[in-house]
């Protein structure tokens, strides 16, 4: 079904505006008419859908699902969480809050919040219709183990010692009435809704993200087609090849000032990896620049103590270059015939 | 005179929130006190996680999204 949009570049490119294939120009400019084009559709009808599925999922249910599991289980459904929640970053600090003030561990909302940025549905759907299937699992696996790792370090080393005062106050006194009386916390029904709320919510989610994003994945896809046109193949294998142990740090440093969502990353990732640029190193420079973003550590900076604030960006890079050494160790084998 | 909060850390949506709000006031001719709270121990003592909120006189009564007209018209009537 997505042939469709081939053709349609093919058309666009080759006859309306009579480019040669074998031209740099042509190559990039039918790339850009094929990804926006089909990336554009996708995200508008799943988008949708999939608002319209979780139009009862609110913030509070989420809470208590959380509360109510151990520790062990818990940072795995911090991480899943983070990943399937509808969350916008302005809304970090009080989601910080009501989950530290509720007594749910620190290492388990901060998986919520690593993982959010990385793991959301306009990515999987990026993902799955520009680089398959295969990409897209293992993605949302790393996505999930970075966020899970990241939040069991920060409670190995009691990272909540150096939350501000009265955030620490709120999840001590939290976290003694838990231990009063455990597991007691209830989830909030489900508000009833109508088809045709959910059809509103969803129409507005529709409305909110594609607003917000149309530019990023233009400009995403623009970066990914000029390099898809314009750098040779196999460029990155002989200049950056993944013998060179360096090369996954310097992509974790190299996205660390770039700061882009999901969507706008994707499309450049593609590009890289059709390039030659191996599978962990490009991992590493995408993670980098999606979910180590310094508006997001300033709007931290309100609740935590510069210390450990530092200490979480520490561990974020740590867990990018484990990724990106470990995917390029084992990409051969894991990607093998896709 | 009611008194509105709108919680949230200072994202656009928040100041959006509060100039709607004070701008269907005046439209009515209502005279109401609009506060920004953007300190989060404040946010937090209301229990809102998803902002911007709306607190009316000290009660969430939204939060989560910039209210629609209809929702502001009811609190500015009530």
């Amino acid at each position: 079904m997505l042939a469709i949009f081939t053709q349609l570049a093919d058309w666009l490119t080759y006859t309306l505006m009579g480019l040669s294939p074998e031209t740099k120009l042509g190559t990039s400019i039918h790339f850009f008419i094929e990804d926006t084009t089909k990336i554009l559709f996708l995200l508008v009808v799943m988008i949708y859908v999939i608002a319209l599925m979780r139009a009862s999922l609110n913030l509070d249910r989420v809470r208590a699902y959380i509360q109510r599991k151990n520790r062990t289980v818990g940072y795995f459904f911090g991480s899943g969480f983070g990943a399937i929640t509808p969350f916008c970053s302005c809304s970090s600090i009080p989601l910080f809050l009501g989950f530290t003030s509720a007594g749910i561990p620190l290492g388990i909302t901060m998986a919520f919040l690593f993982t959010s940025p990385i793991i959301n549905e306009v990515a999987v759907i990026m993902l799955w219709s520009l680089l398959g299937w295969k990409f897209t699992l293992a993605y949302i696996v790393i996505g999930m183990a970075v966020g899970m790792i990241g939040g069991m370090i920060l409670d190995a080393i009691k990272g909540e010692r150096w939350l501000k005062d009265f955030a620490a106050k709120a999840y001590q006194k939290a976290a003694e009435q838990a231990h009063d009386s455990p597991h007691d916390v209830e989830v909030p029904e489900a508000p009833k809704l109508t088809f045709k709320d959910r059809h509103n919510f969803a129409k507005d989610e529709l409305k909110e993200i594609v607003g917000r994003i149309w530019k990023w994945v233009l400009i995403g896809v623009g970066l990914g087609a000029a390099l898809h046109g314009f750098v040779p193949d196999g460029w990155f294998a002989e200049n950056l090849g993944s013998g060179q142990w360096w090369s996954v740090p310097a992509a974790v440093f190299a996205g660390l000032p770039l700061y882009s969502n999901a969507t706008g990353v994707i499309p450049v990732m593609e590009s890289l990896i059709v390039k030659g640029l191996p599978v962990g190193t490009t991992l590493a420079f995408c993670m980098s620049t999606v979910a180590a973003s310094f508006p997001e550590f300033i709007m931290l900076k309100q609740v935590m103590t510069f210390r450990l604030l530092a200490i979480i960006f520490a561990i974020l890079l740590a867990n990018f270059m484990v990724v990106g050494w470990v995917i390029n160790a084992i990409g051969p084998w894991l990607f093998a015939g896709s | 005179m009611k008194t509105f909060e709108v919680l949230g850390t200072g994202c656009k949506k928040c100041t959006n929130t509060a100039e709607k709000i004070e701008k269907m006031a005046s439209e009515l001719g209502q005279d109401v006190e609009v506060v920004k709270i953007t300190d989060p121990a404040k946010i937090m003592e209301y229990q809102v996680m998803s902002t911007p909120a709306v607190a009316l006189d000290g009660q969430v009564v939204h939060s989560g999204s910039i209210p629609t007209s209809d929702a502001i018209a009811e609190w500015l009537k009530g």
